[in-house]
């Protein structure tokens, strides 16, 4: 196994294995806590019984995911310190800030008011628990917001300048940081889709009421707001995935390339609709790149520029140097053979800039430091050995995104139906096909949001930090065979969990199909 | 404590929340166990801050860091230990 899987590989395996899990627990958090906001906001406004029992309801489930998920990101944390210690320092306090942040929101919004929301209902006013509800969902978004920033410093590093005698980047501007338009775009797609999967799950549970004939008015009225929800959720997922494309052409032009399989780009760039990515494609062969290709035409220069005749440069070009500016016109940028060699000099520069530190040399030093500097945007670039480790496993990149964009074109569909079905057509929601598919979107949604988070972080490959740090070199000095044994433990503690947050929350649903949830 | 002050008042609302609890008492105690296992088998034996352990001061581990960034990348990562 040594042998097969490095250091390297086993560590971004067990981060990717914990990150998929965190996120299983995160979207239904934002998604169910908005919808029991909404449920409850309904009840204070007409007074009616019977959206207090629905908020409390999928509270309680809202609740067992809650209690499930807490902590899961606290693994991440310890992954930092033993198996990415160089990335961990070398970060500096960029990670630190929005991470204390996130913390400190985490712990005093959302724990103080969620007590409220569940032990408060007879101890405060309608009006106050109403506001701890609301504040414990966007309590929930705000902790997202300052993780969702750490990781668009990844992607679009800014707002820092790196000390070589701290050997880590320092924040020269926390606005930069904190308002990084990648950070504030990855938010609200993030976010949003969360609607998404708080509104699906919530369908699927009310399809399992129906299918058990239990509850049938509570289904339906619940999947009524979820449908609401979860269309405004879709459809602003989608429109804030078109805000992603256009930035992530401009700003990780490499990522896009591999979410298309693009070589070799041209004007007026078609966007593939479907096909399978040529195994035996070489980057600079001569061979298709997608077998059994169909595509939309002209659809990726839309999707990248809002222009259908513009240029998309595919891997070969952004290797050349070829890129898109900021308006959207096509620009020669640094090649990167020449980023490798600046990125050689720039390592140079900080092992002169040692020396002269040992020898006491400050005008040495200042030197060093200039040069530094000059290239340190590309730093990176001199731990690879080729072009070629620069480009993104492209096959998993392509399905990836497919999964994410088909997914989410299901989900429009799904929503339009359930809410044309839930007003025009309520008997039809009973049919045992009609629920059988509510009940089979609840890990699609699952999928298509975890393949979300697999384009937007393979595609980055081979970077830990965009361009100035790759995954060999960020990862700690340990063996293989130690991060194996953690990976492992990993699976057999979070089968457990998992395990222990479905058993408990289908016997909860089991147990509420069983007695009427508008009186008992 | 006095239940009519604010204090009281919180801090009942808490206690009675706790001992009201049915499904919570379970969660709790996942929880727990999850926390048990986070802080005291995967932290103290499997998750150790090397450059923490390894280093006494920040000094220290700027200078290995540099020196794992400047020497020796390979395959398997960077040295970081002396």
């Amino acid at each position: 196994m040594e042998d097969l899987f490095s250091t390297v590989d086993w560590s971004r395996g067990q981060f990717a294995l914990t990150a998929i899990v965190h996120w299983l627990f995160v979207p239904l958090s934002i998604g169910l806590s908005l919808i029991v906001g909404i449920m409850e906001s309904i009840w204070l406004k007409t007074g009616k019984e019977r959206w207090k029992r629905m908020a409390k309801f999928w509270m309680l489930l809202f609740g067992i995911n809650f209690a499930c998920g807490v902590a899961t990101g606290l693994i991440l944390e310890f992954e930092f310190g033993t198996n990415w210690s160089n990335y961990s320092w070398f970060v500096g306090d960029i990670f630190g800030a929005p991470l204390a942040i996130e913390g400190i929101v985490a712990f005093f919004l959302e724990s103080t008011f969620i007590a409220v929301m569940f032990f408060g209902w007879n101890r405060v006013s309608p009006r106050f628990h109403l506001a701890a509800t609301w504040l414990t969902a966007i309590g929930v978004c705000l902790s997202a917001y300052w993780i969702l920033v750490a990781n668009a410093w990844m992607q679009y590093p800014v707002g820092m300048e790196f000390d070589p005698a701290q050997m880590r980047n320092v924040m020269v501007s926390f606005a930069d940081v904190a308002l990084s338009p990648v950070a504030v775009n990855k938010f609200f797609h993030t976010v949003l889709s969360g609607w998404v999967l708080g509104a699906v799950f919530v369908v699927g549970v009310s399809c399992w009421f129906l299918l058990k004939k239990s509850n049938v008015d509570f289904a339906k009225d619940s999947m009524k707001i979820a449908s609401w929800v979860g269309l405004a959720g879709i459809v602003l997922t989608i429109w804030t995935g078109d805000g992603s494309a256009v930035q992530v052409a401009r700003v990780q032009p490499m990522k896009l390339a591999a979410m298309e399989g693009l070589y070799d780009g041209c004007c007026g760039q078609g966007l593939v609709a479907f096909g399978i990515i040529n195994p035996d494609k070489e980057r600079t062969d001569d061979k298709p790149a997608i077998l059994g290709e169909i595509s939309i035409p002209k659809g990726l220069s839309v999707l990248a520029n809002h222009d259908a005749g513009s240029f998309v440069p595919g891997i070969n070009d952004i290797i050349n140097g070829v890129a898109i500016g900021a308006d959207g016109d096509t620009v020669n940028t640094v090649g990167y053979a020449e980023r490798i060699a600046r990125g050689k000099q720039a390592q140079q520069a900080l092992r002169e800039y040692d020396a002269a530190r040992q020898a006491g040399d400050v005008a040495a030093m200042d030197a060093a430091t200039e040069a530094l500097k000059a290239d340190f945007r590309y730093f990176g670039y001199g731990y690879l050995d080729s072009v070629d480790e620069a480009v993104p496993p492209v096959a998993l990149t392509f399905y990836a995104f497919r999964v994410m964009v088909m997914g989410g074109g299901y989900l429009l569909l799904f929503f339009i139906v359930m809410l044309f079905l839930s007003y025009r057509k309520p008997k039809t929601l009973e049919n045992k096909w009609v629920t059988f598919f509510g009940l089979l979107t609840i890990p699609v949604v699952w999928i298509v949001s975890e393949a979300g988070w697999v384009t937007a972080e393979m595609g980055r490959q081979p970077w830990t930090i965009e361009g100035l740090l790759p995954t060999r070199a960020a990862v700690s000095a340990i063996s293989a065979s130690s991060v194996q044994v953690t990976f492992w433990m990993f699976v057999v503690v979070f089968a457990g969990l998992m395990v222990a947050e479905v058993s408990i929350m289908t016997r909860e649903i089991a147990k509420a199909t069983r007695k009427d949830l508008m009186k008992d | 404590m006095n239940r009519n002050t604010f204090l009281g008042r919180a801090v009942s609302m808490y206690v009675d929340g706790f001992r009201g609890m049915t499904v919570g008492k379970r969660l709790w105690v996942i929880i727990l166990v999850k926390l048990a296992i986070l802080f005291l088998v995967f932290r103290l034996f499997f998750f150790p801050d090397l450059l923490q352990e390894n280093y006494d001061n920040d000094a220290d581990r700027a200078d290995a860091v540099r020196r794992a960034l400047t020497h020796g990348v390979g395959e398997k990562g960077i040295k970081t230990n002396n």
